[in-house]
């Protein structure tokens, strides 16, 4: 449903990747790992057409990612931001139902289909309890299932999620993986990104890995995650290691003194 | 939470007509309510009322259109400051402070000191606020590095000075007889001197720039996320801003343009009613509007009744503005 073809993107003084290509298709989870100025949010806002390419294509289920509107794009990825809480104060209901916006006329509020749509998004990530909460005055882990709650509203064939696991506890990280295991299972394509490599590992059927702006290999995790592959993205030794039922756990080691 | 917000509509609804009928009672020369409900009759059945001539002078012809207009521009300086404040994700902004209002009085200075004609300060005013919020803007927005919500207040106090130096030089080569008083009571603020015709050219422009406002009520809420997630979402960001900005400037500078600068309400407007509403743009633009235009309303029947001379409703909204912008800065925390 994705097919990005020899993909050049960044800004017009600065390149930032060039020359991407890989396929999603649908129900497939792809995790992006690469150090930070790698490259990934950048990759992201193109794929999102928030930035044009510079290079090379995006198509979108066939059709290139220029030449739809914005709103046809937006009933086709769904896109769930790092969670931040520079917001005024609309509930949590209000900030999902804005998800269903690129299904609306310009001059129309949502109906009662759109407040289904999100009653039935927060019923699947079991948040409902969350419906007429603050969205500023609820918890980390509470504003990214929101917002990916959000991104479902759209009613998308694919998700694009930056880092969303970034600044969450250990428990609400699993949770979200244990989510985007769950959609994949309902067909939605993900490609989402992590700082974590054991991410990949646990829900993801293939990796990228990214640096430089350049791919540096993309494959299942367990044949493009090696201490090899992770030393040139992060330079620092890793240890990658089985942890049973065919699931793989990477250690860093730390420099000797 | 979920129950419904029609009572507080209702209520404000009612107490803005109940103060209506208050603002036409009050004045140096006293109407009671019997009057005004013959009046209101007569003047429905198309008969005579049968009241003292100078009775019906004072209610129609002096009070009604300026109680009109201060309803009408109490309300459009609340929206224009609902819009803005929603739009610039930034809770703190107001026609005021992004130099909507001193760009528009620049305008209007300017078509007075050319000694142009009513429809020409409404479009002069309108051509100023516009220049001045899109000069604020683009410089505020490419302060990077420093806090967005900083830079933005800043250069709109910054431009408002430049702006204001514009309008010290009109004042200077205005002539002193003639065009001068008519600038420095303008630049004052009043509804004192409003008259129908005034009302006539504004109101339409006002309800021109309102339209869209409460067209567009649900993509607005948009513009208060990040640029790239309401674009992810399906929103032509840079085009619905150009249109609300466009849209709230008219309905400023429409204001303006008949009651001179009136400051605070843009500001402090808005805010009561999210506190009531919470931010949800097609809620909160209604009860802006019912709450603007009571405040106005109140205070500008405070300003013709206190004192033996006319007080500036500048003075009474600045009296009450201060002491609240100040409380709002010391309990906000980012939540607003």
């Amino acid at each position: 449903m994705l097919e990005i073809e020899g993909l050049s993107f960044g800004f017009p003084a600065h390149m930032v990747g060039r020359d991407l290509s890989f396929s999603l298709a649908a129900g497939e989870v792809m995790c992006v790992l690469g150090p930070n100025g790698g490259g990934k949010t950048t990759l992201f806002r193109t794929l999102l057409g928030l930035l044009p390419a510079r290079g090379g294509s995006v198509r979108l289920e066939g059709r290139r990612l220029e030449q739809l509107a914005r709103a046809e794009i937006a009933r086709r990825i769904g896109y769930v931001p790092q969670a931040h809480a520079g917001y005024f104060a609309f509930t949590v209901r209000q900030m999902v139902l804005m998800g269903r916006t690129a299904h609306l006329g310009s001059f129309a509020a949502p109906g009662r289909r759109d407040h289904r749509v999100a009653e039935e998004v927060l019923d699947s990530l079991g948040i409902s309890h969350l419906t007429n909460k603050v969205f500023t005055e609820i918890s980390g882990g509470e504003r990214q299932l929101t917002l990916i709650a959000r991104a479902l509203a759209q009613e998308p064939a694919l998700l694009v999620m930056d880092e969303p696991t970034a600044s969450l506890d250990f428990g609400n990280q699993v949770r979200v993986l244990d989510r985007i295991r769950a959609l994949a299972g309902r067909g939605i394509a993900v490609l989402f990104a992590s700082h974590d490599p054991d991410h990949a590992f646990l829900c993801a059927q293939r990796a990228l890995l990214l640096a430089e702006g350049r791919m540096l290999e993309t494959g299942p995790p367990s044949e493009v995650i090696r201490p090899d592959t992770l030393e040139r993205m992060y330079h620092v030794s890793v240890r990658v290691m089985p942890a049973g039922e065919g699931l793989h756990t990477c250690l860093p080691v730390l420099t000797r003194r | 939470m979920t129950t419904s917000r029609l009572p507080i509509y209702l209520l404000a609804a009612a107490a803005l007509v109940a103060l209506t009928v208050l603002a036409f009672s009050l004045g140096r020369y006293p109407v009671s309510a019997g009057e005004l409900a013959r009046l209101a009759l007569a003047k429905l059945a198309g008969v005579p009322a049968g009241l003292p001539p100078n009775v019906e002078s004072v209610v129609l012809e002096i009070r009604g259109p300026r109680i009109l207009a201060a309803l009408l521009v109490g309300a459009s300086l609340a929206a224009a400051g609902t819009a803005y404040q929603g739009m610039f994700h930034n809770p703190l902004v107001s026609p005021d402070i992004l130099g909507v209002s001193t760009g528009a009085a620049l305008g209007a200075v300017l078509a007075i000191f050319l000694s142009l004609n009513v429809f020409m300060i409404q479009a002069l005013a309108f051509a100023g606020g516009l220049g001045a919020v899109a000069l604020v803007y683009s410089i505020g927005s490419r302060l990077r590095g420093h806090d967005p919500l900083l830079s933005l207040v800043l250069t709109g106090v910054v431009i408002g000075t430049l702006i204001g130096a514009g309008i010290a030089l009109m004042k200077y080569l205005a002539d002193p007889y003639d065009q001068l008083p008519a600038i420095t009571f303008w630049l004052l603020g009043s509804l004192a001197s409003v008259a129908p015709k005034d009302l006539e050219v504004a109101a339409p422009l006002a309800l021109l720039g309102l339209a869209p406002m409460l067209l567009l009520r649900w993509r607005v809420n948009l513009l208060a996320l990040p640029d790239d997630e309401a674009r992810a979402l399906g929103v032509d960001t840079r085009r619905l801003r150009m249109v609300v900005v466009a849209a709230a400037t008219l309905v400023t500078a429409a204001s303006v343009a008949i009651s001179g600068i009136i400051g605070w309400i843009g500001l402090l407007v808005p805010h009561a009613a999210r506190l009531i509403v919470g931010p949800d743009f097609g809620r909160l633009l209604p009860l802006a509007m019912l709450i603007g235009a009571a405040f106005l309303l109140v205070v500008d029947t405070l300003c013709r009744t206190i004192a033996p001379i006319e007080v500036p409703p500048g003075v009474l909204t600045a009296l009450i503005g201060t002491p609240f912008f100040l409380w709002l800065f010391a309990v906000s925390r980012r939540s607003w």
